[in-house]
């Protein structure tokens, strides 16, 4: 069971849907995001319907420099904690990205120098614990194969993939499991509003899926589950077709 | 922004809009600040076009619950939460909802934006009255607390205001003390509708909760026969439960698809009112019942607004004074009758005071009808018997309406002209709007 979680852009639906999991089954939590005082009435909500111990943390992925001391930080202000899910990330504009450096680094950054650089120092503190835990690293269906409609993000994502998998590979041998989730479209404000859309799926299902998996100790988990189909196909077209799709 | 098709309770006016979702409370100002006309809006449950507008703002995500005083029964929660939610939460520390409408799934900002009432108003009020405190989320982007005290012509305008002075945040309201969840009952007989009316009157003082199910199909000497319900919070010496606390399950049936319009017709709704009538053999029973079936019967139905098909339905509900009330009452049922209306759900109760500048409630008779839009001739009656309550000195629910006209609405709301004197000073640019407002003047 889990203590203590530290969620990393817990704005998210997905992270909300995941801490109301968490907190319904007793366990603390640290809620991190930018603005993070925007989180009060979350907590508020959830330390009166689920007496839950939760705290918030001011948190910028793209304030490198403050990654080093955060673990240690986030363990004398709030307490131990042994399980870290990883939610934030940018989806950007693919187009502007293309045009103006400015946006294209901030989806980099973002989605994988951020993301990978915290998890490591992450990383560290959960294995010098040595106690049960995780790491739970939200990538994308978008990481499995470059497309024009999203490559900067893609690739980013794809490299978040990648950095997990390393991780995964260097804490087998520890009590420290390392799963990689990759997400179809979430009904989240990050696709909201996009048009033709389809296979939309809740927040709510996608954190009952991702907590489901994590106990069962997967490895990689596509959610909803058909998008283990979907990519299987998308990785398998050869790429001179590949090349000439428009996806 | 993608634009999808909403409408009401009754399914009628369907429009199309976009629809934001707003999930902190900084969204809400990002959404003022765009300068666009907007309505805020709820769970849809009211009936016609008070919900809907080109550009809504949804306030669903904003339903965390913010503080809770279990002692003094005082509870702060974002309004963007539904009544349900809230009485999961609060039934368990032993505390009430002080006022509910007969359905638990409209937000609790609807509820204020409306001032709902429920089957205690006489004894009790509105839900506005229960309110401490509001926060309002202006037009000039500023989140300002209203009370009593505290900006009180905002807080007036606001409770019955239909969600035209600003986005109602966070509420704080009293909550009412029980030691049970369940209801002590007494349903009565009557056979007709000034028999209903004398119940209600001689038992006034006894019962918290008061209603009358009115068949409205059956005429002359059968005018009006009804079942009246009458009931008060069992207290726990009265409960042979384990839980006296216990909530009800979640579970529920659902209709799933739209009845076909020749489902329900004059026939098959008589059949069923007069099944319903009959199904109580004595005059009077006594009974112990849990508060879900009593306050929301028809909730345990999800999507029961689809049995009247797809092209919707108008709620009717009219307030008039108790003055010569059974008789213009009785008309209205005659003229009903006459007409021939399918309306499986009349209900009758009475109300105490005044409140608000728009609020609904008057003392006097309110009766409350579904009435499925089958034929083009309907509305042309409706607006046929508004005139009449109008004349009676009554007045139309703003929650149900979807067809009053604005001179009707202006005879109707004498208060109006405060309304939009308070309106004009926080929202001079006419920034909250609906489509109702629009059809009524308001904005």
């Amino acid at each position: 069971m889990t203590e203590r979680a530290l969620i990393l852009g817990a704005k998210s639906a997905i992270a909300q849907a995941i801490a109301q999991r968490l907190a319904a089954n007793g366990s603390g939590l640290v809620l991190a995001a930018r603005d993070s005082a925007q989180l009060e009435p979350f907590a508020a909500d959830l330390r009166l319907r689920r007496n839950a111990q939760v705290d918030l943390l001011e948190f910028d992925a793209l304030d490198f420099d403050s990654f080093e001391p955060l673990p240690e930080r986030v363990h004398q202000e709030c307490g131990p904690f042994d399980l870290v899910v990883l939610v934030f990330g940018y989806l950007g504009n693919q187009q502007k990205a293309a045009q103006e450096s400015a946006e294209g680094q901030k989806i980099l950054h973002t989605n994988f120098t951020g993301a990978a650089l915290i998890l490591g120092h992450l990383a560290n503190y959960l294995e010098e614990r040595d106690r049960p835990g995780g790491i739970i690293g939200i990538g994308s269906v978008a990481g499995d194969r470059g497309r024009q409609s999203n490559y900067v993000y893609g690739a980013a994502k794809g490299g978040l993939s990648l950095f997990l998998q390393g991780l995964r590979n260097r804490l087998a041998g520890t009590p420290v499991h390392v799963m990689t989730v990759k997400p179809g479209f979430v009904d989240t404000p990050m696709t909201e509003g996009l048009e033709g859309l389809f296979l939309v799926a809740p927040p709510e299902r996608v954190a009952d899926d991702i907590l489901r998996a994590f106990g069962k100790r997967r490895n990689t988990l596509y959610t909803p589950w058909f998008w283990r189909y979907i990519m299987l196909i998308i990785r398998c077209i050869p790429e001179p077709i590949f090349k000439r799709l428009k996806l | 922004m993608k634009r999808s098709a909403i409408a009401g309770w009754g399914l009628y006016p369907q429009v199309e809009a976009t629809v934001e979702r707003v999930r902190f409370p900084d969204d809400l100002i990002s959404v003022i600040h765009q300068r666009k006309p907007l309505l805020p809006q709820g769970n849809c449950r009211s009936y016609g076009d008070a919900c809907l507008f080109d550009r809504v703002v949804s306030c669903l995500p904003l339903d965390r619950l913010l503080e809770f005083d279990s002692e003094r029964g005082i509870l702060k929660v974002e309004a963007g939460i539904t009544l349900h939610r809230i009485t999961r939460f609060i039934l368990p520390h032993g505390w009430f909802l002080p006022v509910t409408p007969g359905t638990k799934f409209p937000t609790l900002a609807g509820c204020l934006a409306a001032d709902v009432h429920g089957k205690n108003h006489h004894v009790d009020g509105t839900i506005g009255d229960f309110v401490e405190e509001m926060e309002l989320l202006l037009a000039d982007g500023s989140l300002v607390n209203c009370s009593p005290q505290e900006r009180p012509d905002l807080f007036q305008a606001t409770l019955g205001g239909m969600g035209l002075t600003g986005f109602i945040y966070s509420a704080t309201l009293r909550l009412r003390k029980v030691t049970s969840a369940f209801i002590q009952m007494r349903s009565i007989k009557t056979p007709s509708l000034s028999e209903a009316c004398r119940i209600f009157a001689d038992t006034r003082d006894d019962y918290t909760y008061s209603v009358a199910w009115i068949d409205c199909l059956s005429r002359g000497r059968q005018l009006g026969r009804s079942i009246v319900m009458l009931g008060n919070h069992a207290p726990v010496e009265a409960v042979e439960a384990s839980d006296a606390l216990s909530l009800p399950p979640e579970g529920k049936l659902s209709v799933p698809f739209f009845f076909p319009g020749f489902a329900l017709n004059s026939w098959s709704v008589k059949a069923f009112n007069t099944l319903y009538y009959h199904r109580q053999w004595r005059r009077q029973v006594d009974s112990l019942v849990h508060f879900d079936p009593f306050f929301y019967p028809l909730d345990a139905i999800g999507h029961w607004n689809r049995i009247y098909g797809r092209s919707g339905f108008l709620q009717y509900q009219f307030v008039i004074p108790f003055a010569d009330g059974q008789e213009i009452m009785a008309e209205i049922l005659e003229r009903i009758a006459h007409r021939g209306i399918a309306s499986f759900l009349a209900v009758l109760k009475t109300m105490g005071t005044e409140h608000g500048l728009l609020s609904f409630p008057m003392p006097g008779y309110t009766l409350a009808l579904d009435i499925p839009l089958r034929d083009s001739g309907i509305i042309p009656f409706l607006q046929e018997l508004n005139q009449t309550v109008l004349r009676a000195g009554g007045r139309n629910y703003l929650a149900k309406d979807a067809i009053l006209k604005r001179e009707e609405f202006e005879a109707m709301y004498p208060r109006l002209d405060e309304f939009k004197q308070i309106k004009r000073q926080y929202d001079p640019e006419h920034l909250f709007r609906s489509h109702q407002s629009d059809r009524l003047g308001i904005s």
